[in-house]
C-alpha cells in the first residue's frame, strides 16, 4: 500500500490523532510507553488506558451496531448504573459476599434485566415506531430513577472478592476488564462479519424500504441489536461498580452514552445508519480515553478539561469529514490564482 | 388561432437543459385568460421542467417568457407569486397544524400597529373561501379538513396571493371522485373569473372533462397545442407516446404459444384483490412458464398491482391463491418465501443499497431468506455474483464497487440479478427497462423470454406497449386504477388495439 492509499484509508485520521496524542504524552511524561511486570501483572500507563477505557469501548460496540441501523441508543448510561446498582444491591444481601456462585447469580440477574430493558428500547423502536432517539430517551431518563430506586439513594458499597475481578482484576498478567472486552468484540466480529449479520444490518440501515422489498426481517433485527447494546452496556455497568467495588446510582455511566456515540462517529460509521466499522469504533473509544488520560498527566488545570476535550473532538471531527478536507486542500490550491475573485456571487433571495 | 383573446402568457422556445441530458427544446407554451389549459405527456416528457421553469425554479437557457406582453424572468417562485403565477403542487404545501384561516393569510395576516388583527384573518378567509363556493369553519385546524378541502384552501391561497395565472400540479391524484367534481367546480368557478389555470393531471377522463385547450410534450419536444373537443383520446395517446395508429398496426409481433400457456398449471390467482385508494379489486390469473404484460398509462394503477401481488402493500379485499394455495402475504418476506420476487421500478429508492457494493447488492434478497446464522459462504458468493456479473453484462464487472458508482442500466441489472440468484417461480419485473440503453434492453428482453421458456411465470409491467406485446402472452391493461380488460395476445393484438382500450377503458 502506497502513501496516498494509506492516508485515503478511512481509519487513517482517527489513528493518526491517537498517534499524535501519545506522542504529547511521552513529551511530557518520558517513561509514558513503559510496560513493566509486578506481582505477575502489568502496569503501565497503555495499560491503565486500556483498562479505564474497556467499558467505554464495550458500550460503543453495542451503539455501533444500534447506529449501523440509523438508530441511536441514548439509554445505555442508566443502564450501566442499573446494573451495577443491581449487581451490588445482590451482593449486599448473599451470607458470603465472597461466594462465587453467589456473585454469578448477582451478574446473571443484572445483565437479564439490562437484556430485558433493551429489548424494550427494540420494541419501542422497532414494534411501536418511535423514533429512537426519543424511544430510548426515555429509559435515559427513567433508568437514572430506577437505579436510585435500587441503591435506595445510597452509595451500596460490597466486599467481595469475586465481583472485584471483574473490574479490577487480573488474569494471565492482563486486567480481566480488558480480556471482556477482547471476548465482546471477537464475538461480534464473528456474528456481523463471519455470520451475515453485519450485511443484513447495514442493508437495513442503507435503505429500509428497499430491504424490506428484498425480504429481511428488519424489525427482529432491530430489536436484537437494541438489546445487545443494552447487554453491553450491562457488562460495563458490572465493570465500573466492580472497579470501585461500589454502585453509585447518580453518576455511574453518567455521559457515557454520549462519548459511546462520539467514539463510533470518530471510527467513521455515519450516523445516518449502513456502513460501520467494528475497529474504528475501537480506535475512536481509545482516542477518548487516552485523551482523557493525557488532560490528567498533562496537567490542564480541571476548569478547562472539558473546554479541551471539546477542541480535540472537533479537530478530530473536521479532519475527518471528507468535505472539509475537501474545502480546505482546494481552497489552499485556489488561492494563488483567484483570492480577490473568492466575493460570493450567489445573492440570496429574500423569502 | 389569432381569433383567440390574447394570451395572458406565452413562452417561446423554451430551452432547459441539465447535465447531460436535455429536459426541453424549443418548447412553446400560451394560456389565454379564462381558460383551463391542460399540459399532457407521458413521465419525463418535461411537463414538470416547464413549470418549474414558468415558476423560476430552474432559469432558463433558452427562449422567452412573456406575462401581459411584457418579457419576464423570475429569481424564484416567490417572484412568480408576486407577478400573479400561484402553483398549487399535488402534495398540499400547508401547514396541518394551522387553522385554515391562518393557512390562507400566513405571511400576509392584516395588522394594526403591528398586531395581527385575527378578527379580520378570519372574516377575509371566510370571504375567500365563500368566493370558492365552500362552507369551512376557518377556524378549524387544517388537519381535520379532508384532503379536497385541503386542496381547495390551497387553491384559495393561491389565487388570493395572484389571481392571474394559477398551476395545478396533478391536484386530483389523491382525492375520490366526488372530491374531484368539487374541485373542479371551484376550477369552472375560477375560469369564470378569467383566471387561466394551467392544470396536470394523468387521468384522461378529467382532462376531457374539465379542460379546454391541451399542450402535448415528448420527450422535452412540444407535439403542438389541440382543443380538447377536437381531439380524441386515441389520438392523445398516441402523440404522448410518439407513435400514430397507422405506424403501429404495422409492427410484427414475435408469434406466442398463448395456448400453451394458458394450459399449464396457475401459479398465482388473484381473485377481486384489491385495496381502497390504491387499485381497484382485479382478477388475474398468471400460469406457470406465462408472461402478462400490464400496460396502461403512468398511475394507472401497475404498480400498485404488482405491490399487492408482492405483499409490499396488504390487500383489503380478495384472495390470492399462489400454487393452488390460498396465502396472505402480509409482507415481502412472505412473498419471497412463497417464490415471488419484485423488481420496483424505484431502484434508487427501493431496490438498491446505495452504499453497499455489487456483490452485496446481488447476494441480498437470497442471504434475507437463509438469514444472518447461515452466510453463503464466500465461494458460492463468487461463483453466483461472477456468472450474473456475466450473463447480464454488468460494467464495470468489479464486485466489490459500491453500487452507486454504477450507471442506471447497470444498477438494473444488479436489481436483476439479485432476485434471479433466488430462482423465483414467479418474477414480477416493473419498468426493468427504463432508462437504460438499446443494449442492455435487448438483453433484459431476452431474458425474460428464456426464463419463461424455463418455466417461470412473470409479470412484465412497462411503459413501452411494443415491449409488452413482444414478450407477454397476454396483456392486462389498467386505466384510472382499474383492470379494464384482459387481452391474449393472438395476431390481432397490435400496440393500435391496446392504445384503443387503454383511451377509452375497454368500453368500446
Amino acid at each position: 500500500m502506497n502513501a496516498a492509499a494509506v492516508i485515503r484509508h478511512r481509519l487513517f485520521w482517527p489513528a493518526a490523532v491517537l498517534v499524535l496524542l501519545l506522542a504529547a504524552n511521552v513529551f511530557f511524561t518520558p517513561g509514558f510507553l513503559s510496560v513493566e511486570l509486578k506481582d505477575g501483572h502489568l502496569y503501565g500507563s497503555l495499560i491503565d488506558i486500556a483498562r479505564f477505557g474497556a467499558p467505554l469501548i464495550l458500550v460503543a460496540t453495542g451503539m455501533t451496531l444500534v447506529i449501523a441501523t440509523g438508530g441511536i441508543d441514548l439509554s445505555v448510561g442508566s443502564v450501566v448504573a442499573i446494573s451495577g446498582a443491581l449487581a451490588c444491591l445482590w451482593i449486599t444481601g448473599l451470607d458470603d459476599q465472597q461466594s462465587t456462585a453467589g456473585v454469578l447469580t448477582a451478574v446473571g440477574i443484572a445483565l437479564g434485566l439490562a437484556l430485558f430493558l433493551g429489548l424494550c428500547n427494540g420494541i419501542l423502536v422497532a414494534g411501536i415506531g418511535i423514533q429512537p432517539i426519543i424511544a430510548t430517551l426515555i429509559l435515559m431518563v427513567a433508568g437514572r430513577g430506577l437505579a436510585q430506586l435500587i441503591t435506595d439513594g445510597q452509595i451500596l458499597t460490597v466486599n467481595s472478592a469475586p465481583y472485584k475481578l471483574i473490574g479490577g482484576g487480573y488474569w494471565l498478567t492482563l486486567p480481566f476488564g480488558v480480556l471482556i472486552v477482547a471476548a465482546v468484540l471477537a464475538i461480534t466480529a464473528f456474528l456481523t462479519r463471519r455470520m451475515a449479520l453485519g450485511l443484513l444490518l447495514e442493508s437495513v440501515g442503507g435503505n429500509a424500504t428497499a430491504s424490506r422489498l428484498a425480504g429481511i426481517r428488519s424489525r427482529g433485527l432491530i430489536v436484537t441489536v437494541y438489546a445487545f447494546c443494552a447487554l453491553c452496556a450491562g457488562i460495563a455497568g458490572l465493570m465500573i461498580s466492580s472497579n470501585v467495588s461500589s454502585a453509585d446510582g447518580n453518576n455511574a455511566g453518567l455521559w457515557i452514552e454520549l462519548d459511546a456515540i462520539l467514539a463510533v462517529v470518530i471510527g467513521g460509521t455515519s450516523l445516518a445508519g449502513g456502513r460501520f466499522s467494528l475497529g474504528g469504533t475501537v480506535l475512536g473509544a481509545l482516542v477518548i480515553q487516552t485523551l482523557t488520560t493525557t488532560i490528567y498527566t498533562i496537567g490542564i488545570p480541571p476548569e478547562t478539561t472539558l473546554l479541551f476535550k471539546a477542541l480535540v473532538v472537533v479537530a478530530v471531527c473536521l479532519l475527518q469529514s471528507p468535505a472539509f478536507r475537501e474545502k480546505v486542500l482546494n481552497r489552499r490550491r485556489r488561492r494563488p490564482q483567484s483570492a480577490p475573485a473568492s466575493a460570493d456571487p450567489k445573492v440570496k433571495v429574500p423569502a | 388561432m389569432d381569433d383567440a383573446p390574447a394570451p395572458i402568457l406565452r413562452m417561446r422556445g423554451i430551452c432547459k437543459e441539465f447535465p447531460g441530458v436535455r429536459a426541453l427544446s424549443d418548447v412553446d407554451f400560451r394560456l389565454l385568460p379564462g381558460e383551463v389549459h391542460a399540459l399532457m405527456g407521458e413521465n419525463g416528457a418535461g411537463k414538470s421542467t416547464l413549470i418549474k421553469v414558468l415558476t423560476g425554479v430552474h432559469a432558463v437557457d433558452g427562449g422567452e417568457i412573456t406575462l401581459d406582453g411584457a418579457p419576464v424572468s423570475f429569481s424564484g417562485p416567490l417572484a412568480a407569486q408576486q407577478a400573479g403565477i400561484s402553483t398549487v403542487y399535488q402534495e398540499v404545501n400547508l401547514c396541518p397544524n394551522l387553522s385554515v384561516a391562518e393557512n390562507i393569510l400566513i405571511g400576509r395576516e392584516p395588522r394594526r400597529l403591528g398586531r395581527i388583527r385575527w378578527k379580520e384573518v378570519r372574516r377575509r378567509a371566510a370571504g375567500l373561501l365563500a368566493r370558492l363556493e365552500l362552507d369551512v369553519d376557518v377556524s378549524a385546524p387544517l388537519s381535520s379538513c379532508s384532503l379536497a378541502v385541503q386542496q381547495m384552501v390551497a387553491i384559495a391561497r393561491a389565487v388570493d396571493v395572484s389571481a392571474r395565472v394559477l398551476i395545478l400540479d396533478e391536484p386530483t391524484s389523491s382525492l375520490d371522485a366526488g372530491e374531484v367534481e368539487q374541485l373542479f367546480r371551484v376550477m369552472r368557478r375560477l375560469k369564470a373569473e378569467g383566471i387561466a389555470i394551467l392544470f396536470v393531471s394523468h387521468f384522461l377522463d378529467q382532462i376531457y372533462e374539465i379542460a379546454d385547450r391541451m399542450t402535448i410534450l415528448r420527450d422535452g419536444r412540444l407535439v403542438g397545442e389541440y382543443l380538447t373537443s377536437e381531439l380524441g383520446q386515441v389520438e392523445l395517446v398516441g402523440k404522448m407516446i410518439g407513435k400514430e395508429l397507422k405506424d403501429l398496426e404495422t409492427l410484427e409481433n414475435a408469434p406466442k404459444d398463448i395456448a400453451a400457456a394458458e394450459r399449464s398449471r396457475p401459479f398465482a390467482e388473484a381473485r377481486s384483490l384489491g385495496r381502497p385508494g390504491s387499485v381497484e379489486p382485479f382478477t388475474l390469473t398468471i400460469h406457470e412458464g406465462e408472461v402478462v404484460g400490464l400496460a396502461g398509462l403512468l398511475g394507472s394503477g401497475r404498480t400498485e398491482i404488482a405491490r399487492l401481488l408482492f405483499g409490499a402493500d396488504h390487500a383489503t379485499t380478495g384472495e390470492l391463491s399462489v400454487g393452488g394455495t390460498p396465502v396472505t402475504l402480509r409482507t415481502p418476506r412472505a412473498a419471497t418465501n412463497h417464490g415471488i420476487a419484485f423488481c420496483s421500478e424505484n431502484r434508487r429508492a427501493e431496490g438498491l443499497i446505495p452504499d453497499l457494493s455489487v456483490r452485496e447488492n446481488i447476494i441480498l434478497a437470497l442471504q434475507a431468506a437463509r438469514g444472518w446464522a447461515r452466510p453463503i459462504p464466500r465461494r458460492t458468493q463468487d461463483e453466483l455474483v461472477d456468472k450474473y456479473i456475466d450473463a447480464l453484462k454488468i460494467r464495470p464487472a468489479d464486485p466489490d464497487r459500491p453500487v452507486k458508482n454504477l450507471s442506471g442500466g447497470n444498477q438494473q441489472k444488479v436489481l436483476l440479478a439479485r432476485w434471479l440468484i433466488v430462482e423465483p417461480k414467479l418474477l414480477i419485473l416493473d419498468e426493468p427497462t427504463r432508462g437504460i440503453d438499446v443494449g442492455a434492453k435487448a438483453e433484459i428482453q431476452r431474458l425474460v423470454v428464456e426464463l419463461s421458456d424455463g418455466g417461470m411465470a412473470v409479470l412484465f409491467i412497462s411503459a413501452e406497449l411494443e415491449e409488452v406485446l413482444r414478450l407477454s402472452h397476454k396483456v392486462g391493461v389498467l386505466r384510472d386504477r382499474r383492470l379494464v380488460a384482459e387481452l391474449p395476445n393472438d395476431d390481432h393484438l397490435t400496440t393500435g388495439v391496446l392504445m384503443e382500450t387503454i383511451a377509452s377503458g375497454g368500453r368500446s
